[in-house]
């Protein structure tokens, strides 16, 4: 505990130095480069939902006092409308979105403070195992953090005008408060989260086991062996934190319809928000391209099996929320990076955004998942789609030259790399809970 | 029989004749030709058909077309215009200022607007109808029309019928003699006899532009209904005559207009007038700057007939010449020949000629309106609206008020599909290039964005530009929409059109007012001209190539992305299934026991040594037996299959 204290204290200087320099590195890129880097038109940035061009748009039709869900432009949320809608007023000549890049800047960096704050408390939380099994003990804290800056897809998002960030901000906001056992910040969290892109609805498992029992740990059999019934961990899930949380949330919830309400008060109400972003989110209708792999597949299924395929694609993500629920519930947070991982594989407008944050969750995982399998392969595999993606969406949209086919490959690709990060992730850290046991046996007989 | 038919004939002419006074079916047939100054000739045919109110003369008609009827009764219309064009009229040589440029000059391919009378909430229902009637009345595909996302309804910039009016166009629609045919049949004379019988089919689709054109205005259903159903059809052709018959008297520097006859424009030429028609005319019109460029050049022309520029080889019966003319150097005059009379007598076959070379140019638009696409690629792009002012506008406005700060008042009307998603908020504006803020040049706009697969963008403004601007022009961005495969047309490489936007100047009102002689005759056409009508003018049609999936490719794409969704499934739920306990006992019995020979002979030694026999793992040896015998049982039957297809293919 002492030691690693003192390492974090003294990565400390290291960490900020980093983090600073990503920050100015993104500053200078918004202020310098506004139009040069145009990544506010790239498909990967920027989806239907959290494109801050339509966003724009939905705050001028509000402007001139009609609904901003009147046509098919804005699918976002009314209450980011109204934080984020005057910043994109000025229309200016090339300072256009300023103000809205400095939001996501301080988004950016508010995520990877709490990123950094989840990791040293579950480093903490860790140590002990970590030292049974006699593994290096990375700061994880400031490696997540610092992946999460520095990760290029990350500054991508920012400088391309996408709601993401505060997407990505809500989810993290919600972790850190489950960790920190802040029941109202956890709820409030959850409540935005899945309020701006409906999937993180599913993280009320993970929140709900971290506020109910804590961090994550290894899994509870472990202790519970014959010759120690004391109970190290077994009765603090307690019902009282995880009741004030669902009463927090519906709080929250009660609150954000009744804010959302208010501002859509004179157009039209909560019935059409709800049809145009959840049922948007839920019913594919924008078949431009993405990441994703749903677009390619609704564009060229036959209309007979839409709904069909609508409900299995969707039940694919809900399917899996059980089994892994059952099976990493003793750690919580790697549940929620899994759970992450998975929507954002799987949701219906995938942007590299989702992405950046599950990859800067994984840094969390950096001593546990030290031995992960392919993880040159997949970096490689990651890095060769992502620069392929644009090339073949170049070739078709722009050239003419290449078809959809190409691009959808990509998407492809990238979509099995993400597939098989998830699952050897998942099961070297189930590998690690076993080594756990193998080396727990000894300690706790140690104790004995 | 025979007899009594024609007796009753007879006695329904008579009972017709009598009861002319008291409101009557009434058709006229006219046609009026004008020289254009790029060597072609303007020929518009007008034909009007009325039919007194339903309360006063009742159901049956005579002369008037029963299925206009009946569709005027059905729906509940008030007033309709359809139009099938093919070219492009040409407002900076053809002239765009004019009764017949501001409502004769339509969009390529189909256009259909509707007033019903009807309660607010039917008429989508009668516009739905009405589309598919119309489909079958003309032999088009007007039923396009029918989908929601084609059709829209204009507030206030387009006729300024607000409510009930719904405004269609069908840019792609291809018209041909299919089209005109059922045009024709709604005529009491069809083509057989009168003006229409010119209608050589040939000639006209020949020509650089053609506009047929119908248009209804009921008032049946007022309280106090006065004209009954007034069905108007017109005809527009811009044709270039062969110019081989040079006239022999001219040789100068500049070149002599060609000139025409009816026969060398469409090959016919009248037989007499249609009998059921009240009167049948025809007009030469010659334009205000035509006139006084040829009393310029030759000044010896005051009380002139004409006769020393060009000549007809039929006596004019009249002429009328206009008074008020916004054009303040010239006055247009129409010349009337009548051929009531020439039923017995040889065909009639009006030609002119020209004496003298002259050249002119028309009264153009107070604007020149063009809109283009711009930016590269299949993702997004901008529409640009650009509007230059012409020589004659800019005198025009600054002879009307000078000395305060005036400005010229632009309508806009613009649909868009709703598979180009208009960003409304990055409209710009520039005048002479300088970018200018909405408030200063825009009074009203009012937009209902496009919603997907439902309805159609429309856009509605109104500008005031500054009169002595030389151009401003209208930026909006777009994205385009990316489609489902079915509802891509067969053609889809060939790209989507966007329709013409309306451009219109309600400040400028066109009319020409002519001093009507004693002897003229009352002209449906030209009391239409001397109507106070909006200047009007549409765009071009734009064509965005929008990207296309691969066609050819649903079931492998449902195929790959199924696999990719099962990888997940399937290797997700292993990752979380696999059991330690098992998996290590496995290893263990694969390190242990490889075989049934070791089993024996531990179970020898045990007994050798009188121990009872415990099996080292129990499990494990009998579930890699098995393992191993399903193994084989899997091994045999895929080499069983293997060599069955081979028999079966092969052999």
């Amino acid at each position: 505990m002492e030691e690693s204290s003192g390492k974090t204290t003294k990565k400390h200087p290291w960490f900020w130095s980093s983090a600073v320099a990503s920050i100015v590195l993104r500053l200078v890129l918004i202020v310098y480069f506004p139009n040069t880097l145009n990544f506010s038109s790239r498909p990967e940035v920027s989806t239907p939902i959290t494109s801050l061009r339509r966003l724009a748009e939905g705050y001028w039709l509000k402007q001139s006092s009609m609904s901003p869900y009147a046509g098919s432009m804005y699918h976002g949320s009314p209450l980011l409308l109204s934080i984020l809608g005057p910043l994109t007023g000025d229309r200016g000549e090339g300072q256009s979105h300023l103000l809205c890049g400095l939001a996501f800047v301080i988004a950016d960096f508010i995520t990877a403070i709490l990123i950094r704050a989840i990791g040293q408390l579950l480093q903490v939380a860790d140590i002990q195992s970590l030292k049974s099994l006699g593994a290096k003990n990375f700061p994880a804290g400031d490696i997540a953090a610092l992946v999460y800056l520095w990760n290029p897809l990350t500054i991508i998002t920012c400088l391309g005008y996408s709601t993401s960030p505060i997407e990505n901000l809500m989810i993290v906001l919600s972790l850190y408060g489950a960790c920190r056992r802040l029941v109202p910040l956890a709820a409030f969290g959850l409540v935005m989260a899945s309020h701006l892109s409906l999937y993180p609805v599913i993280l009320i498992i993970p929140l709900v086991l971290l506020i109910g029992s804590g961090l994550d740990t290894p899994p509870r059999k472990l202790f519970l062996q014959p010759n120690h019934v004391d109970g190290y961990k077994k009765t603090n899930f307690s019902r009282r934190r995880v009741v004030l949380f669902f009463l927090w949330a519906s709080v929250w919830a009660l609150y954000v319809l009744v804010l959302c309400s208010i501002s859509l008060k004179e157009y039209s109400g909560l019935g059409e928000m709800f049809k145009r972003t959840y049922g948007f989110i839920l019913s594919v209708e924008d078949l431009s391209p993405n990441i994703g792999v749903l677009w390619y597949f609704f564009a060229e299924v036959f209309d007979f099996f839409r709904d069909f395929f609508l409900i299995v694609f969707h039940i694919n993500i809900l399917f899996m929320v059980l089994p892994l629920a059952i099976r990493l519930h003793h750690r919580p947070c790697f549940l929620a990076f899994v759970y992450v991982a998975i929507s954002s594989i799987l949701k219906s407008y995938p942007s590299v955004g989702d992405s950046a944050l599950y990859l800067g969750l994984l840094g969390l995982f950096v001593n546990a998942l030290a031995d992960m399998q392919f993880s040159f392969f997949l970096f490689s595999g990651y890095l060769g789609t992502l620069l392929l993606s644009p090339v073949m969406h170049n070739l078709w949209i722009w050239r003419g030259t290449g078809n959809a086919n190409f691009y959808f490959a990509t998407a492809m690709a990238y979509a099995c790399f993400q597939i098989i990060l998830v699952v050897e992730s998942v099961s070297s850290m189930l590998n690690h809970d076993r080594a756990l046991k193998k080396g727990a046996t000894p300690v706790a007989k140690k104790v004995q | 029989m025979s007899r009594f038919l024609s007796i009753s004939i007879l006695l329904l002419f008579v009972l017709y004749v009598s009861s002319e006074s008291a409101g009557e079916e009434e058709f006229t047939e006219e046609l009026l030709f004008r020289p254009l100054p790029d060597r072609k000739v303007l020929s518009h045919f007008h034909f009007e058909s009325r039919a007194p109110p339903t309360n006063s003369y009742g159901h049956h008609h005579r002369l008037f077309p029963k299925a206009i009827y009946q569709l005027v009764h059905k729906y509940r219309i008030k007033q309709m215009e359809l139009s099938f064009t093919q070219g492009r009229w040409n407002y900076d040589s053809w002239g765009g200022f004019d009764p017949i440029a501001s409502s004769n000059a339509k969009p390529p391919g189909v256009e259909l607007w509707a007033v019903f009378d009807v309660p607010p909430d039917q008429v989508d229902a009668s516009w739905k109808n009405l589309t598919h009637t119309l489909s079958g009345l003309f032999c088009a595909s007007i039923n396009f029309l029918e989908s929601s996302t084609a059709y829209s309804a204009p507030d206030w910039s387009f006729r300024s019928l607000s409510g009930n009016l719904r405004y269609g166009s069908l840019p792609r629609e291809a018209v041909c003699t299919e089209n005109l045919t059922p045009w024709l049949k709604l005529l009491p004379c069809r083509d057989k006899s009168g003006l229409s019988s010119l209608m050589n089919r040939p000639s006209i689709y020949s020509g650089f532009y053609h506009s047929q054109r119908l248009h209804l205005t009921s008032d049946e259903f007022d309280p106090v209904a006065l004209n009954g159903i007034v069905l108007e059809q017109t005809l527009t052709i811009v044709l270039q005559p062969d110019s081989l018959e040079t006239h022999p008297s001219f040789s100068g520097s500049r070149k002599l207009q060609p000139s025409w006859s009816m026969s060398s424009l469409f090959g016919k030429t009248v037989d007499g007038k249609c009998a059921l028609a009240k009167s049948s005319n025809v007009y030469v019109q010659l334009e205000g700057s035509l006139v006084y460029n040829m009393k310029n050049t030759w000044n010896s022309i005051d009380s002139y007939e004409g006769d020393s520029n060009f000549g007809f080889t039929v006596s004019p019966d009249r002429m009328m010449k206009e008074i008020n003319s916004v054009d303040k150097e010239g006055y247009s005059i129409i010349y009337g020949f009548s051929i009531n009379n020439d039923h017995s007598s040889k065909p009639f076959d009006l030609g002119f000629w020209w004496k003298l070379p002259v050249t002119w140019s028309c009264v153009k638009a107070p604007l020149r309106v063009s809109r283009f696409l711009m930016g590269s690629g299949n993702e997004k792009g901008a529409i640009a609206l650009s509007l230059q002012s012409t020589e004659w506008s800019q005198s025009l406005l600054k002879a009307d008020n000078d000395g305060e700060k005036c400005n010229l008042r632009v309508d806009v009307f613009q649909l868009v599909p709703w598979y180009i998603k208009v960003y409304y908020h990055t409209t710009k504006i520039y005048v002479d290039g300088a970018s200018q803020s909405l408030g200063d040049i825009i009074e009203k706009m009012s937009v209902s964005p496009s919603e997907d697969k439902v309805s159609p963008g429309v856009m509605e403004m109104i500008l005031r530009l500054p009169c002595d601007m030389k151009s401003a022009s209208l930026t909006l961005e777009f994205d385009k929409g990316f489609l489902h495969i079915d509802e891509y047309p067969p053609d889809a490489n060939q790209g989507f059109d966007i329709p013409s936007a309306i451009i219109s100047y309600p400040d400028f009102q066109t009319r020409l007012q002519y001093k009507l002689d004693t002897t003229s005759i009352k002209s449906p056409m030209v009391s239409k001209m001397q109507e106070r009508r909006t200047i009007l003018s549409y765009t071009e049609v734009l064509l965005v190539p929008l990207t296309t999936p691969d066609f050819s490719m649903p079931y492998n794409v449902i195929t790959i992305t199924c696999t990719v969704f099962a990888l997940y499934f399937g290797s997700l739920l292993n990752a979380l299934r696999r059991r330690v306990g098992e998996e290590e006992r496995l290893r263990k019995s694969k390190d242990k026991s490889t075989g049934k020979l070791r089993l024996l002979l531990s179970k020898l030694s045990a007994k050798l040594r009188g121990k009872p026999w415990e099996p080292p793992s129990s499990t494990p040896p009998s579930s890699s037996s098995k393992f191993i015998s399903t193994k084989v049982v899997i091994k045999i039957i895929l080499i069983a299959a293997i060599a069955f297809g081979w028999q079966y293919y092969d052999g």
